[in-house]
């Protein structure tokens, strides 16, 4: 390889231009480290690389096309099956809960007490792409032309997902539960006890890190949201206890829990619109 | 040079950066996403190297800016470590580019572990989480294809005259 050109680079104006740029991309991570104030300038530069990640996102398209057009007739007629005894099934428990909610919202105009309007949920599908190694985030194809919010919750059939961390124009990021900067508020359903619940930047695990000997938790127990800090719904499944460790050498339990959302597997998921809390009526006293 | 031979040689190497691009986000399987060549690095590096008068650290910066975008990191992260990787490569390109391309894949490895030190610094300062070993091979990775890289890359600035 000859050289193709002759004009010699001077060491003093590349070390001028590393430091200029070096500063510039420093003061970049600084601004957006410290708040969402280049969120204009993330959404403008996505729509340049909206076409790239729909490019990327071509091959695992095809393949799932192409696994769905070679499914046979008698695969797809059983599937079909099983699906309709689920709705079914899901039918009949769908009819109690409605008059359950009839019959909660009474008892709570009862009891003075604030009452919740359902949730709004949009099915979103997944764009399959990869993100920056060792984080746990996903791409979906709505964004803030669909009304998608910083922040908003995101569900599966199964639980919750993740909330939405990045918002453009046609597409939105979801850090997920299991993404290791991810904490979300939870309960346990048995006793009522609250803790956060952290990712570990593994698909199936998520921990608990702040309890002691004396919580009351054990293996096995559901986890739920529990609404606090008002970003996720409360009440919704998040994940299942595995594993509780007493060591005494240790402060706190060591508490390990699995996501009950299929993480891996999910080609659609819930975007949710949390339903107001109607404001409590005052009571005289 | 004339107008159009200048407009091609961007355009040929504007398409070899959005394909390296393209390629950094192409869903794998988790397990190899660690074995998972860094694309814009190894064509960064070719072309510091073989017409630094056209991409050099202002380029980088903005290949890394547009990466940052597309992974959802910190803005400014791949920016800064694409910058040092190509002021490596153009401080060394008259060093480098005279060995065969088996020998140049060492230098390759030293400029993108430097790349992804300045990576793991950020992720840390930020306090992210830093792994072990496996956050290292993507730089052995790119070292062993670079010679594959390196003659691909070389065949289309041949057939596009690219200079």
């Amino acid at each position: 390889m000859i050289g193709a050109d002759s004009r010699p680079i001077r060491t003093s104006t590349l070390l001028l231009r590393l430091l200029a740029f070096a500063v510039l991309a420093v003061s970049l991570m600084v601004v957006d480290h410290q708040g969402q104030h280049l969120r204009q300038i993330r959404s403008a530069l996505s729509v340049l690389t909206y076409p790239l990640v729909t490019i990327a996102a071509i091959p695992a398209r095809v393949g799932g096309w192409m696994s769905e057009a070679f499914t046979s007739e008698e695969k797809l007629r059983q599937r079909y099956l099983a699906l309709e005894e689920q709705h079914r099934i899901l039918q009949a428990r769908l009819q109690q809960y409605e008059a359950l909610e009839v019959e909660n919202r009474r008892l709570r105009s009862l009891l003075g007490s604030a009452t919740r309007v359902a949730d709004r949920a949009v099915v979103a599908e997944l764009i399959e792409v990869s993100t920056e190694p060792f984080t746990r985030t996903i791409v979906i194809n709505k964004g803030s032309s669909d009304n998608v919010f910083l922040g908003q919750p995101v569900l599966d059939a199964y639980g919750i997902v993740g909330q939405v961390t990045e918002v453009s124009p046609q597409l939105s990021r979801v850090t997920l539960i299991t993404d290791p900067g991810h904490a979300i508020p939870v309960q346990v359903t048995r006793t009522g006890l609250r803790t956060v619940l952290y990712g570990t930047g593994d698909d199936d695990t998520v921990d608990l890190p702040f309890l002691t000997a004396s919580a009351k938790i054990k293996k096995g127990d559901l986890l739920t949201s529990s609404g606090m800090g008002g970003r996720f719904p409360p009440r919704y499944p998040v994940a299942r206890v595995t594993e509780v460790i007493n060591d005494p050498n240790e402060a706190f339990l060591q508490i390990k829990a699995t996501p009950l959302a299929k993480l891996q597997h999910h080609k659609e998921v819930l975007l949710v619109w949390p339903g107001k809390t109607e404001p409590k009526p005052v009571e005289s006293p | 040079m004339n107008v159009s031979a200048l407009t091609r040689s961007r355009l040929i190497i504007a398409a070899t950066f959005v394909v390296a691009l393209i390629l950094s986000v192409v869903p794998v399987p988790t397990w190899a996403e660690q074995f998972r060549p860094d694309w814009v690095g190894l064509v960064l590096i070719y072309w510091c190297m073989a017409t630094p008068h056209r991409v050099g650290i202002g380029s980088a910066w903005l290949v890394g800016l547009l990466q940052d975008v597309l992974y959802g990191a910190l803005l400014g992260q791949y920016a800064l470590s694409k910058t040092i990787i190509a002021f490596l490569a153009v401080k060394l390109h008259l060093r480098v580019r005279v060995v065969p391309p088996w020998q140049q894949a060492l230098a390759v490895l030293v400029m993108l572990a430097v790349g992804q030190l300045f990576v793991i610094w950020v992720r840390a300062i930020i306090g992210k989480p830093v792994l072990g070993f496996s956050y290292w091979t993507p730089s052995i990775v790119s070292m062993v294809v670079w010679p594959w890289i390196f003659i691909i890359l070389r065949d289309i600035r041949r057939r596009g005259q690219v200079s």
